[in-house]
């Protein structure tokens, strides 16, 4: 388990070194320099501002540079305000956005989990139709049309939760989490129902059934582990999807968290934001996703031969 | 019931028992995908003759009128710009789709080149090509996208090329198994006995039995591609105005929803409702293709 560990540990470094390196050259041969203002500014200005944010270096030095720095968790000053670096815009959004996903993750789990496991309970029948029907639902609508029609209904013309913000009135993080987290739930309860119908059918199960025991317990004891492993492994690309869907419902809701700096950077041409933001949150979903498999390998034994 | 298909197909060499004509016979009997396939050549008809059946130009205001619910002069109201709702939505699908079916082309395109290439060539290529993949996967690409669009500014261009390139995964995958399963089946060995040249039995085998799969996701890619460039142009980094896609009419309903709801309910509709048909559509294909669904 620990080699497999260090194993998957040392496959990552290589991957992360790759996504840095090509975000930092991109960013820094787009058209354009972070500077590039409305009205002409006097050379010493632009050559000042160039020294102090190391851009008189030559290009494979500010590479260096800001690999040395990285090392040492340093994302750099922020190219449009002066008085904030990157780390302090990440410190004060990615909280914000990491409890966003986290209850959206909650809500996905404890609607998707129970509707697949109730549909794979008895296939084809209304209790698999009706809860699979919502799914599709859930899937096809996309976040930024079902929270603004959430807002319309809930915040707008029934006035009962609040429409934006987050963590000022009561009850605003309510919209948010759900606007986000469905499509999840409608993904997780697809997942379950497939993992524990291929569950179900194995031989363990009838004789399970055979010795006369409930069927709550035979989900709870028997099927439940091995049904829900593919919910396991989808939770690793799952964040992924929740950090990119975490801009469309931080910009709906306005809420102040990574996803919505992150777009405020695009807008703002920030380059090191961007730079930076992009190189955290990939370190992030890599961890995330050896996480998710270091987690399915314990859950399966089977798997634990191959390592 | 691949296996039967052709094994009936060397018997009675007509091509009224093709696995394509069996296709078709098992998806006309669900109604479902049949109402999404007509809903969607409906909306491609639209979308290709909107410069002609268009009862407004899209750029064309009426600060006057300003924005008005739906009436006989525009059914679907006005934006506050009194520009006419369903010519701009017309407008906008031709945008959409466009990118849907451009970007998944190109997907399409990656995809099977890699995958086919990986899954023929076998061995350590076929190792190493497919944990390029796999790394690929784990990365977060709508943080790429968000990055490229910065970068090279938002362009169509630049649209179906980073959305294809995000896309190809999946079907790299798909592909790839598939010619690796294709490739191992007996029909094939049977054909490879019975001295027929690789080109007939690529073109006569291989492709008729993998090519089922790869419809289906083609049809799946669609919607995605679709929600994806709704999501850049919902965030400002897509369709620039004055063109409009379902994403940007979506995002100017939004700021307006509260006294205008009828600019964010028509686009929503119509993004929803193709999403859902493509899906529906793509279900349907599955079954239908898919051998191992005609046992039941």
């Amino acid at each position: 388990m620990g080699r497999y560990l260090l194993k998957r540990l040392a496959l990552a470094i290589p991957v992360l070194l790759a996504v840095v390196t090509i975000t930092f050259f991109m960013v820094r041969l787009a058209p354009g320099g972070p500077f590039d203002m409305e009205r002409n500014v006097p050379a010493e200005v632009t050559a000042n501002l160039n020294a102090q944010y190391n851009l008189d270096a030559p290009l494979w030095r500010q590479y260096v540079d800001y690999l040395g720095d990285l090392a040492r968790g340093d994302f750099g000053p922020s190219f449009r305000y002066a008085s904030r670096s990157v780390n302090e815009m990440i410190g004060a959004g990615f909280p914000i956005t990491l409890e966003l996903g986290l209850y959206a993750i909650l809500f996905a789990l404890l609607v998707g989990m129970p509707a697949g496991i109730l549909a794979s309970l008895r296939p084809n029948s209304a209790q698999d139709y009706v809860p699979m029907s919502a799914a599709m639902i859930g899937i096809c609508l996309p976040s930024f049309v079902l929270g603004p029609m959430l807002i319309l209904v809930f915040g707008i013309w029934l006035g009962w939760l609040p429409v934006s913000g987050w963590g000022i009135n009561p009850g605003d993080k309510v919209l948010p989490a759900i606007t986000l987290g469905s499509t999840y739930a409608a993904y997780i309860a697809r997942i379950t129902r497939g993992g524990m119908l291929d569950i179900l059918s194995q031989d363990f199960i009838r004789t399970a059934r055979a010795k006369g025991l409930s069927t709550w317990r035979i989900v709870r004891v028997h099927a439940l582990r091995g049904g829900v492993a593919p919910v396991v492994s989808f939770l690793g690309p799952a964040l992924a999807g929740l950090l990119a869907g975490s801009f469309v419902v931080e910009t709906i809701f306005q809420i102040p968290g990574l996803g919505r700096f992150y777009i405020q950077a695009a807008f703002n041409r920030d380059y090191t934001m961007i730079l930076g933001t992009t190189v955290f949150l990939s370190a992030l979903i890599i961890l995330f996703n050896l996480l998710a498999d270091v987690v399915l390998v314990w859950l399966n034994p089977q798997l634990r031969k191959n390592l | 019931m691949a296996e039967s298909a052709v094994a009936q197909e060397s018997l009675t060499p007509e091509p009224g028992s093709s696995l394509m004509r069996d296709a078709w016979r098992r998806l006309r009997k669900n109604h479902l995908a049949m109402v999404s396939l007509v809903f969607l050549l409906c909306l491609v008809l639209l979308a290709l003759l909107t410069p002609w059946i268009a009862p407004y130009e899209y750029q064309e205001q009426n600060l006057l009128l300003g924005a008005s619910p739906p009436s006989s002069d525009h059914w679907l109201g006005t934006d506050t710009l009194g520009r006419d709702q369903f010519t701009r939505i017309l407008y906008g699908s031709r945008i959409s789709l466009m990118v849907g079916f451009i970007a998944t082309a190109v997907a399409l395109l990656i995809g099977v080149l890699w995958g086919a290439t990986a899954g023929y060539l076998g061995g350590r290529v076929d190792n190493a090509m497919m944990r390029f993949v796999d790394v690929l996967y784990g990365l977060p690409f709508a943080v790429f996208i968000i990055l490229l669009t910065v970068i090279f500014g938002s362009s169509l261009l630049l649209l179906f090329l980073v959305i294809g390139a995000v896309e190809w995964l999946t079907m790299a995958r798909i592909v790839r198994g598939q010619v690796l399963t294709v490739r191992r089946q007996e029909y094939i060995e049977a054909a490879v006995a019975m001295g027929l040249s690789s080109w007939r039995i690529i073109r006569r085998h291989v492709i008729p039995n993998a090519v089922g799969p790869i419809i289906v996701y083609t049809t799946l890619t669609i919607p995605s591609v679709i929600l994806l460039e709704s999501f850049l142009s919902f965030l400002g980094l897509g369709i620039q105005p004055p063109q409009s896609s379902w994403g940007s009419l979506i995002s100017a309903g939004v700021e307006n929803m509260e006294l205008y709801p009828w600019l964010l309910i028509y686009p929503a509709l119509t993004l929803s409702v193709t999403l859902f048909a493509l899906n529906f559509l793509g279900d349907g294909l599955r079954d239908a293709l898919d051998p191992r669904a005609s046992k039941d």
